[in-house]
């Protein structure tokens, strides 16, 4: 069965640019931004959108509640 | 939020989100502490179990002195180390609420200890969240008790020495000795898996309250970047390299299962 | 009915509910008056592991909003000053009862009026104030007990009835009313979020702007109590030579000494503050800069006369006699003391 796909939207100013979340990712597609947030953390950015799978590993391990994780519905009977 | 354009593909709902559980306040701890993750699954598990509203929380004295402003219940700070003591008096007087502390170890392996044996002795119908990371984070990176040997911290500069400075105490242990635990359990959030385990972990605690069982703690293993002075990313895996091996994760009480013994 | 006991059969007809407590002599038999009469009454009685716990017991379910009491001697009281400046700060309506014995340290068993100043002046950390009642005999031990829980919940402040292990350890007859309690409003209590924004209770801001509001709140609503609260008795002052000042067992002592004394000549006169704090300073400087010649005795090495020289502001004599340590004075003392004062 193909992988569901997923979403997931940073708020970059709560973000603290921990990194935990570039860790937790099992497809590796979450990456500290080169700038900065108003607090001077690098946030952590979704930089290949198409392969997540909405697995919300990320937002499980982040501490700050920093990330909403988006899927798309178990399509029934596929 | 922030300004961002955000672009949520069409057909895809929404799976995780801040629960209910919390404030809109962002956390004020440091990056990568796991304070953020544990009060989260607090937050979690109260709203999963409807009782937000009928929930009393007990901070402590220490980083997480702020969760007054951080969980969406009623809450009340203790004097340092007497969180299981409030919690009783609170309890006491309404058997009815879901009423829970959240202590660090300095708080509840140190100044409170006998506050929290006799709380566990006495079998409080309440939940205890022990957040252990081996060292003082507040006051700026003391030894605690819960400090491992030959580690490094601002009172034992030249690693924790047991000659000199006992050894490293095991609470969860310690505490399912007594008659009056329901529920001891630890576990640790350094990684996904962990962390599933632990939010199990903690909705049972708080189930046992709700259908009166009596005294459930969770010892969470947590990291300190800042006063470690390592990265979050390096914390996570010293739990796992040095932490574990010393404080193994799992239940060390479990009256469910012994009633379920006894039954057999 | 014997004091400690009164104490806690008069606390009950207020309708406290909830007690936390720890054994010390000269009051355990407060304790356990309590663990056998309260469980009738629908209360909740708990013997903690230590007066620490107690107190955070106390601050617990007093925030929850019951009527709540717990009881000590001094040693008990030093353990519980924590948790009596955070009861203090956070405004919560507690009651304490301090059966005093000899102290510092470990002390005697004996009684004694050793924590005035522990009681009036701190013990706990900050800005705050404990409201201090001294009772006298056993009926005063009934009606301020009563009085100490409307008093705690009128003013969201903590309560101290200062009594002594003469008074909690003596028997006398006793009318205790069951006093069925005002509607106070504890609408600040931690009772479950339901339909309203969360209560914090914390006793603390990391700004200090902020708690300099809270304390300077708190000022004023001592300065309301100093003005509403003040008790004090007053006997043969009119005509006296000399007063007595006095408090608790003391005063009682005292009544003896001034019918004694006035039955050879000498005219005596008593002050008796009832309450330590709000101490009654102008009464007190008010009497004895009239008589000019102040006796001030106290079971310690000094404490209350401390502020009846700074109530007295110069305008009279103050002498002092005090017997600590646990030693009771006897009225034939206090006698002998006032006419070697007076030169008679």
């Amino acid at each position: 069965m193909a992988a569901l796909k997923g979403y997931i939207v940073i708020d970059e100013e709560i973000c603290k640019g921990c990194g935990l979340c570039t860790t937790a990712c099992p497809v590796h597609i979450i990456e500290l931004a080169d700038y900065f947030n108003s607090h001077g953390y690098h946030p952590a950015v979704l930089k290949e959108p198409d392969k997540c799978t909405g697995c919300t590993m990320c937002a499980l391990i982040c501490p700050d509640v920093a990330i909403e994780v988006y899927r798309e519905p178990i399509k029934k009977g596929v | 939020m922030s300004e961002k354009k955000i672009n949520i593909p069409e057909g895809m709902e929404k799976v995780f989100t801040r629960t209910k559980g919390l404030t809109d306040m962002p956390f004020t701890y440091c990056p990568g502490c796991h304070h953020g993750i544990a009060h989260r699954l607090v937050g979690e598990a109260l709203e999963e179990l409807g009782v937000i509203e009928d929930t009393i929380g007990v901070a402590p004295v220490g980083c997480s002195v702020f969760a007054y402003l951080f969980f969406n219940v009623d809450t009340i700070v203790a004097p340092h180390g007497r969180a299981p003591a409030l919690a009783t008096g609170i309890k006491r007087v309404h058997p009815d609420k879901v009423v829970f502390t959240y202590q660090g170890d300095g708080d509840l392996a140190a100044i409170g200890t006998a506050e929290i044996v006799h709380a566990a002795n006495r079998g409080e119908n309440i939940t205890v969240i022990f957040i252990n990371n081996a060292i003082y984070g507040m006051t700026g990176g003391q030894m605690a008790p819960t400090t491992l040997i030959g580690q490094v911290t601002e009172t034992s500069p030249y690693g924790r020495d047991p000659k000199v400075a006992g050894y490293p105490i095991r609470i969860s242990e310690m505490l399912a000795q007594l008659e009056g635990s329901y529920y001891i359990a630890r576990v640790a959030l350094n990684n996904g898996a962990n962390i599933l385990k632990a939010k199990k972990s903690i909705l049972k605690a708080f189930k046992n309250q709700i259908e009166g069982k009596g005294f459930s703690l969770i010892e969470v293993l947590s990291t300190c970047p800042t006063n470690w002075g390592v990265t979050p990313i390096e914390a996570n895996n010293w739990i796992k390299e040095k932490m574990i091996p010393v404080y193994p994760l799992g239940v060390f009480k479990d009256k469910d299962k012994e009633e379920g013994e006894n039954n057999a | 009915m014997k004091g400690n006991e009164a104490i806690g059969e008069a606390a009950i007809m207020a309708g406290c509910t909830h007690y936390f407590g720890y054994p010390i002599t000269p009051q355990s038999e407060l304790t356990a008056y309590m663990a056998r009469m309260l469980p009738k009454k629908g209360g909740v009685f708990l013997q903690s592991e230590s007066e620490v716990a107690a107190i955070n017991m106390l601050y617990g379910a007093g925030a929850a909003g019951a009527r709540v009491m717990t009881s000590s001697s001094g040693p008990g009281i030093s353990l519980m000053s924590e948790g009596i400046s955070y009861i203090a700060c956070s405004e919560i309506p507690v009651v304490l009862v301090n059966i005093q014995r000899g102290g510092p340290g470990l002390g005697t068993i004996q009684p004694a009026q050793s924590d005035y100043l522990q009681a009036t002046k701190g013990g706990g950390h900050g800005d705050y104030h404990l409201i201090v009642l001294a009772p006298s005999s056993v009926q005063e031990l009934v009606d301020l007990t009563q009085k100490a829980f409307d008093l705690a919940d009128k003013y969201r402040n903590p309560v101290m009835v200062l009594g002594d292990g003469l008074l909690g350890q003596m028997m006398e007859p006793v009318e205790i009313k069951e006093i069925k309690p005002k509607h106070y409003d504890k609408s600040w209590a931690l009772t479950g979020a339901k339909g309203r924004a969360p209560h914090r209770i914390t006793s603390f801001d990391i700004d200090p702007y902020k708690l300099e509001e809270v304390v300077w709140k708190l000022k004023k609503k001592y300065e309301e109590i100093e003005k509403n609260e003040i008790m004090y008795e007053e006997v043969d002052t009119e005509d006296a030579e000399i007063l007595i000042m006095a408090f608790g067992s003391v005063g009682r002592i005292s009544k003896t000494v001034i019918r004694e004394l006035r039955d050879e000549g000498i005219k005596v006169g008593l002050l008796r503050p009832i309450t330590l704090w709000p101490f009654p300073s102008e009464k007190v400087y008010e009497v004895a800069s009239r008589i000019g010649k102040v006796l001030v005795s106290e079971m310690n090495a000094g404490q209350m006369v401390e502020d009846v020289e700074k109530a007295v502001k110069g305008k009279a004599d103050i002498h002092f006699y005090g017997r600590p340590g646990g030693v009771v004075i006897t009225p034939k003392e206090l006698e002998e003391e006032i006419k070697r004062i007076l030169g008679r």
